[in-house]
């Protein structure tokens, strides 16, 4: 029989359910497997024994009907978790202990899901490499001294790498997707107010949206039936009806409109992106949708904009680090002293990058140059997809411009990081559901990724397009254990 | 448009974040090319455009004012960084 640990979630949750294999055996498997997996240092806090302790009281009195039955999880630091530590990778939250449940993770434990432990990222979900975590790199199962992409790069790293049968992360501008894309996963970003942001560290309020990654699209499909929900804790929470995704998942897309952007085929692209650009489009055709040009006119404002709304909203939310109640505290001789050492200490270099950014433009003088302007740039960006939903049910775009790069290549250069984010950040800005799926691989045999884009509250059609496409993609993800201890 | 020294340590003031000078040097640096990155949204003209403030075309729900939450006082005043009693301390504010 296969292992445990390489089974997709169905499969899991099946053999669980039909008592082929017990939670605690589940549990164990991973535990024993991410244990010998240290040297990728995708966990910032592990919760190992907890785990095997609730599956045993899982499997003493096990409830079947649930979507998770026992199933181990471990999950991105950027969510709360009572009792247990939460950093968002940084040295400020280093010892912080929540005394509350994000309202994502407490829906996976009532379904049944047992947490593992929490998951490294870039500090305060700041980074597109995970290189920015106060608790250093992670590396990517695919091949040694490899990103695994970023912000979740923690998430796509342990799910990679069988650590976890599946995974949270949070986009704010490509944090999930780009990530999946990097290591050869599946990744979603829901509609923004699909999936509540309460007890999730904020970083950019207005862009932030929790997801689901995971081996394959029906395993996405089911853990985002989990996540998504109305909450009244989150101002932002949409109350809309949501679909079973899982048992509404089909291959039949035949007529399904899906648009190509011609403004996505950027300067400097390598071929191999367009190759797989060109491809994709054969498979979605093959699947039986109709292939449609369209134009999204603003995309190249798009990162310039997100590089003005995200830093504004994370200087604002970040103030709130000022070691009085909780987090790190350096001293000082007066209060103010006090404030401006805990913070020089507690944050690393890009997150105070992009806090000066965002106190920058959003200082006297500057607001209306700046802030202003983005937002009123983002609604043209918004509108170029209301206009193209007009005529499509979806668009088709590569995930990222490169495949996954090499740990410190690109990490003294900010714009050129940056630049990892141009295909996904317009879907934050507009609010829309977006997945990556692994569609083939470059000249190093490095995973790439397309991105399908949907409408909003449409995730299910976004699932549907990936659904088929991968069953013709049939990619697999060709992993040596080169890291096992 | 550059951002001189002067304004980076401006703004870390604003901010709250002490700088030693070699890295606001940096900093420097770094605002500027990614100000230069920025600024090409002057390219747009936007005069008549909406700005966009929320992507959720919602009204903010108003809730009742009631506490829904147990007493957590031990739970929150435990990750303090320093306290007395129930109180959170910080230097000496006022003379």
């Amino acid at each position: 029989m296969t292992e445990i640990t390489s089974l997709s979630l169905f499969e899991l949750i099946k053999n669980i359910k039909e008592k082929k294999i017990s939670s605690n055996e589940a549990a164990k498997s991973f535990v024993d497997r991410s244990e010998k997996s240290k040297k990728l240092n995708a966990y910032v806090t592990e919760n190992f024994e907890n785990c095997l302790q609730l599956s045993k009281e899982f499997d003493n009195k096990p409830n079947f009907d649930l979507k998770l039955p026992g199933i181990p999880i471990a999950v991105k630091d950027l969510f709360c978790t009572n009792e247990v530590r939460t950093t968002a990778g940084s040295n400020i939250l280093n010892n912080f202990v929540p005394s509350y449940e994000s309202t994502v993770t407490q829906n996976i434990w009532n379904e049944g899901g047992i947490l593992l432990g929490k998951l490294n990222c870039d500090e305060f979900a700041m980074g597109s490499s995970n290189e920015t975590s106060f608790f250093g790199n992670v590396q990517n199962p695919i091949a040694k001294d490899l990103v695994p992409g970023g912000s979740s790069g923690g998430s796509s790293s342990a799910l990679a790498a069988n650590l976890t049968p599946v995974t949270i992360g949070t986009d704010t501008g490509g944090s999930i997707r780009q990530p999946a894309s990097f290591t050869g996963t599946v990744g979603l970003k829901p509609t923004y107010g699909s999936c509540s942001r309460y007890g999730i560290v904020a970083f950019a309020s207005s862009l932030d949206q929790a997801g689901p990654m995971s081996k394959d699209v029906k395993d996405c499909s089911i853990l985002l039936e989990v996540i998504s929900s109305f909450d009244k804790k989150d101002s932002t929470s949409i109350d809309f009806k949501r679909n079973n995704y899982s048992s509404e998942l089909t291959r039949n897309i035949k007529g399904i409109k899906i648009g190509i952007p011609k403004e996505y085929r950027v300067d400097g692209m390598p071929d191999e992106i367009e190759n797989l650009w060109k491809k994709g489009i054969e498979y979605a055709k093959d699947c039986g949708a109709e292939i449609i040009d369209i134009s999204l006119p603003h995309t190249s404002y798009a990162l310039p904009t997100y590089y003005i709304v995200a830093p504004a909203e994370a200087s604002s939310n970040l103030a709130r680090y000022d070691g009085v109640k909780y987090g790190l505290r350096s001293s000082g001789e007066t209060l103010i002293d006090m404030y401006e050492k805990t913070r020089s200490d507690g944050f690393g270099e890009e997150v105070k990058r992009r806090i000066m950014i965002g106190t920058y433009v959003l200082s006297s003088g500057y607001y209306d140059a700046y802030y202003l302007k983005a937002q009123k740039v983002r609604q043209l960006i918004k509108q170029d997809f209301d206009q193209a939903y007009n005529k499509v049910d979806a668009i088709l775009t590569p995930s990222t411009p490169s495949s996954a790069f090499k740990i410190g290549e690109k990490s003294n250069d900010p714009v050129s990081m940056y630049l990892n984010d141009i295909f996904t950040v317009p879907v934050n800005l507009a609010g829309l559901p977006g997945i990556s799926i692994p569609a083939g691989t470059d000249k190093n045999n490095y995973p790439l990724g397309l991105q399908i884009i949907g409408k909003p509250f449409d995730e299910q059609t976004v699932l549907n397009i990936a659904y088929s496409m991968e069953e013709k993609i049939n990619y697999k993800n060709n992993i040596i254990d080169w890291w096992m201890e | 448009m550059t951002i001189d020294l002067k304004t980076v340590k401006h703004i870390s003031k604003l901010a709250r974040i002490s700088l030693e000078e070699k890295k606001a040097e940096k900093l420097a640096d770094d605002m500027n090319s990614i100000f230069e990155f920025i600024e090409k949204l002057n390219e747009l003209k936007t005069e008549n455009i909406e700005p966009l403030t929320s992507i959720a075309e919602t009204t903010l729900r108003f809730r009742e004012d009631k506490i829904t939450s147990d007493n957590i006082r031990e739970k929150i005043l435990k990750n303090s960084p320093e306290k007395n009693d129930d109180f959170f301390v910080v230097p000496k504010v006022v003379e």
